[in-house]
């Protein structure tokens, strides 16, 4: 049997996980608020010994897995390898353990690496200036709408209120739009790519601006950017570039030589930071030089030798409490350090990865583009469909391999997507065994459906219910002791 | 070759072959030749990792004797909470797409969830946030989104860097924010009941507040119901271990920030939001959430679930565009709270407000400061300093300390934690004496 107990359940009254020290201060000086302040029952938080709570995260950790327990090629997600380095340098003391309203001439270091990573990442981009504030990909998003939103503002052009995105765009981006109030004209794919005719249909002087992956999530560079750059910028729109998948640019092209005005990036992606189970990311916002006094505020500026924060009144506002997730900023500070010039091999090996892969499988399963790839590519499920197997059976039976799956039912313009991106980490070797893994799934689909229609075997749980969890939600512990297992 | 990139030139040429191409550059094809990158990017110069090491051991910030919380906090840190979150399995793997490789994450948003929902005494608590202060700004708009009414008012004081997001998220979304100011350090109830004679959506209640006292709303929140509006409490978890909880005093949303809860102050990130609520707003909620499931093989599980309210699948309908969690800090905050405990939360609550007391006590008696408010507070106090609290900043940093934070030239927030002891307060008071005479 899995190991499936909460840590509630290993509770025992009386019994402590951690000792205070003595501060020689008598108890007579803690507060005598009056009753009414206090709650009446201490919060029931469990009880356990500190050897009971390090048992209890090992086994819950071994249900996982990570970059290190295998090859995990998430599409749109860059999975590359978290260097050790990295995580060593961010927990230096004189990084974690300093308060962000310090004054600033004990911090001159930390703003100093600050302003060099927004430099480094301008020069990489192409782009005219970097703020690290933002948290995460759809922060970054975010952030960058709020910059358009202002630049249109501060020139008077009210009228602004729609921004166009193609079908095959993250979810994140209509989202983001629809979080500022922004109207959103979904334009249709043609041939995995932007449809320059539709685009100029809807092209007009209440475009705010357009919001493009590229290459988009159907792993295809974007052929007609430059012209679909002059088509926005003629209408007196703004190009957004969503990060998401910059990774196969490194080395081969910048976002900024391409016309885009404003993007993010994922640290957590791009420069290798770990995804930690969903965060903590960075997704660092640039953008072109006119935009530059729209950034998200504090700024960093550096004065002589000097470097101060700065709340210029142009800025699209303050977007999280202090300078944006700073230990992620320095893991990928210390990437970009260290691969330096290697930076350049990034994107290429990352595409070949992804077409020796395409290329490897095209007889079995169903590729969306007959071309190569970039970085990551989309199959719509096997060739051979007969037996009923789906994309959500292979990516189950992907898992029996000790493999991560790849992202299954995204883009949402086929209905059996299934997204590879493998980064330029893995070696052939690795590559020829996903191949050899991916193979056997579609020859066991023939001659074994079956198997494959009831994986995964041998992961710690197998297939879960997801319609009764979302039908009777219970969501804590106290509202399962409630209700019977079994 | 490079030590992350394992493709061997003959690797290359074996690939090429089965792709039919003769090198890398002609899967290129449908990037235009006039963007091509030529030359390698201008960046800093590379560092070994040796050399990398070197470098930033001796271009670090400088760690002080902090007396300063303002909304970071020092507190006692179990060792084992780094132990566990660097463990590659939590620290490595993607948001827990596929559950049945990722039930080490769901479990622990599981207990996450539980442990605020017991902390706040709401129904539901997300499985996390960026940070306290966009926590906030997804609460207001959830009001927002409820009541269809964009004004909302902010009924205590709150920290500053807390409120200039709030503004920023509600300029951009049209939302009206009223700022009630505080009288003697709490909130102005005349002022509020006058401001709720317009429709609103929301207020909005922070204990402890922005000078670290506790103030309650319990009085106050009928009326605010009877006008159908939503109450959004905005505290410190940490503080709830001990304090009423804001479900108890009618709330309808509770956020914060949990780096209180076993956090770094990490320069300002990465932190950790909480979001929790009543069953009535669920769908309305923001973020992740966790639920309880079984499998095939009739085994307890954990899924990601009413994921029809999040942008994947509802794009531009969706609550919110968040599609993350901070993830392994709420596993920290998660561990934090485990080996505390139950008693252990409260105790380090009531330590670290007897800290606090001495250390008003002893600077009370320099004669240089005097208390500013009366009102009940807990770990933070807002004292009043005869010396320039920007020119005591300076001199004490000189002697390896923080003092509290300072609000303006005369007024500071210091903050007593319960790492410190008595032998760490009376050497901060003598450094404070020291310094004054020049200051004057």
């Amino acid at each position: 049997m899995t190991y499936t107990k909460l840590i509630f359940e290993l509770s025992s009254q009386g019994r402590v996980g951690y000792q205070l020290p003595n501060t020689s201060i008598p108890a007579t000086k803690e507060p005598r608020l009056s009753t009414n302040l206090f709650r009446q029952e201490a919060a029931a938080l469990p009880e356990v010994s500190e050897l009971d709570i390090v048992r209890h995260y090992t086994k819950v950790s071994q249900k996982n897995i990570g970059i290190e327990s295998g090859f995990y090629p998430l599409g749109s997600c860059t999975m590359k390898y978290n260097p050790k380095i990295n995580d060593e340098m961010a927990s230096l003391d004189g990084f974690k353990l300093i308060h962000p309203t310090q004054p600033l001439d004990t911090v001159q270091p930390l703003l100093k690496i600050y302003f060099d990573m927004a430099t480094m990442l301008n020069e990489i981009t192409g782009m005219g200036g970097t703020s690290l504030n933002t948290f995460a990909g759809a922060h970054g998003e975010l952030a960058g709408l709020m910059i358009m939103k202002s630049y249109h503002e501060a020139r008077g052009d009210t009228k602004r209120t729609k921004v166009v995105i193609p079908d095959s765009a993250h979810g994140t981006n209509p989202a983001s739009a629809m979080m500022l109030g922004y109207e959103t004209i979904t334009i249709k794919s043609k041939n995995g790519m932007v449809d320059v005719d539709a685009l100029k249909q809807v092209l007009n002087d209440q475009t705010a601006g357009i919001m493009l992956t590229n290459p988009n999530t159907v792993g295809l560079f974007e052929k007609d950017i430059l012209m679909i750059a002059k088509l926005v910028h003629d209408v007196g729109g703004l190009l957004y570039y969503d990060g998401a998948n910059l990774n196969p640019l490194l080395g081969i092209a910048r976002p900024g030589d391409m016309g885009f005005d404003i993007m993010h990036m994922n640290l957590h992606k791009t420069f290798s930071t770990p995804h930690g189970g969903g965060g903590p990311g960075s997704g660092p916002v640039s953008v072109a030089k006119h935009l530059v006094p729209y950034l998200p505020k504090p700024v960093v500026v550096k004065e002589k030798d000097q470097y101060r924060l700065d709340y210029p009144t142009t800025s699209c506002g303050q977007v999280g409490g202090f300078y944006g997730n700073f230990l992620v900023v320095i893991r990928a500070y210390s990437y970009i350090r260290t691969v330096a010039e290697d930076l350049m091999h990034v994107g290429p090996h990352a595409v070949l990865n992804a077409n020796y892969i395409q290329a490897s499988l095209k007889d079995v399963y169903k590729l969306v583009a007959n071309q190569p790839c970039m970085h990551e590519f989309v199959m719509n499920g096997l060739i051979d469909q007969s037996t009923g197997v789906k994309t959500l059976d292979i990516a189950k039976r992907c898992l029996d391999f000790g493999i991560h799956a790849p992202t299954i039912y995204f883009p949402m313009l086929f209905d059996q997507s299934i997204m590879v991106e493998p980064t330029e980490v893995e070696s052939k070797e690795t590559l020829d065994q996903f191949i050899a893994i991916f193979r056997q799934i579609a020859q066991e689909s023939k001659t074994n459906p079956e198997i494959v229609k009831t994986a995964p075997h041998h992961t710690p749980v197998g297939r879960l219910d997801e319609v009764s969890a979302a039908r009777t939600p219970t969501l804590h512990y106290a509202a399962l002791q409630k209700i019977k297992e079994n | 070759m490079f030590k992350y990139l394992p493709l061997t030139l003959s690797n290359q040429e074996e690939m090429l072959a089965v792709i039919r191409a003769k090198r890398i550059d002609d899967l290129l094809g449908d990037v235009p030749q006039s963007i091509r990158l030529t030359k390698p990017y201008q960046l800093l110069p590379r560092l070994s990792e040796s050399q990398l090491r070197k470098y930033l051991k001796a271009n670090q910030g400088q760690v002080l004797q902090s007396f300063r919380g303002f909304g970071v906090y020092e507190h006692e840190r179990p060792s084992i909470i780094d132990a566990i979150s660097s463990r590659q399995e939590f620290l490595t793997s993607y948001t827990p797409y596929q559950p049945e490789v990722a039930q080490g994450t769901l479990q622990y948003i599981f207990e996450w969830q539980s442990m605020i929902t017991q902390l706040t005494g709401m129904d539901v608590s997300n499985a996390s946030m960026y940070d306290g202060p966009t926590a906030l700004s997804e609460a207001m708009t959830m009001a927002v989104s409820v009541t269809g009414i964009k004004r909302v008012l902010i009924a205590s004081a709150l920290l500053p860097h807390v409120e200039a997001v709030l503004l920023t998220y509600a300029r951009h979304r049209d939302v009206k924010l009223d700022i009630i100011p505080s009288k003697d350090g709490l909130m102005d109830q005349k002022a509020l009941e006058q401001a709720m004679n317009s429709p609103f959506a929301a207020v909005i209640f922070s204990y402890p507040n922005r000078f670290g006292l506790i103030e309650y709303f319990d009085r106050i929140a009928p009326i605010i119901k009877s006008k159908k509006a939503l109450i959004i409490s905005y505290n410190d978890p940490f503080a709830l271990s001990r304090l009423k909880s804001p479900r108890e005093l009618g709330a309808d949303i509770v956020c914060g920030e949990a780096q209180s809860l076993g956090l770094n102050p990490s320069f300002g990130g990465p932190y950790l939001g909480y979001l929790a609520t009543l069953n009535e707003w669920v769908r309305k909620m923001p973020g992740r959430i966790c639920g309880y499931t079984k499998d095939s093989r009739g085994q307890r599980g954990f899924v990601l679930t009413l994921q029809t309210r999040e942008q994947h699948i509802r794009r531009e309908k969706a609550n919110s565009n968040i599609c993350s969690n901070q993830s392994l800090l709420a596993l920290q905050a998660t561990v934090y709270m485990s080996a505390l405990g139950k008693q252990g939360l409260v105790a380090a609550f009531d330590r670290a407000c007897a800290v606090t007391r001495y250390l008003v006590e002893q600077l009370t008696a320099t004669g240089l400061f005097t208390k500013t408010y009366q009102a009940p507070y807990a770990y933070e106090v807002t004292l009043t300093s005869q010396v320039n609290t920007h020119l005591l900043e300076k001199a004490l940093v000189k002697k390896g300390y923080l003092i509290g934070y300072p609000l303006n030239d005369k007024q500071l927030v210091m903050y007593g934690s319960e790492t410190k002891t008595k032998e760490d307060i009376d050497a901060f008071v003598a450094a404070i004496k020291e310094v004054q005479h020049d200051l004057h």
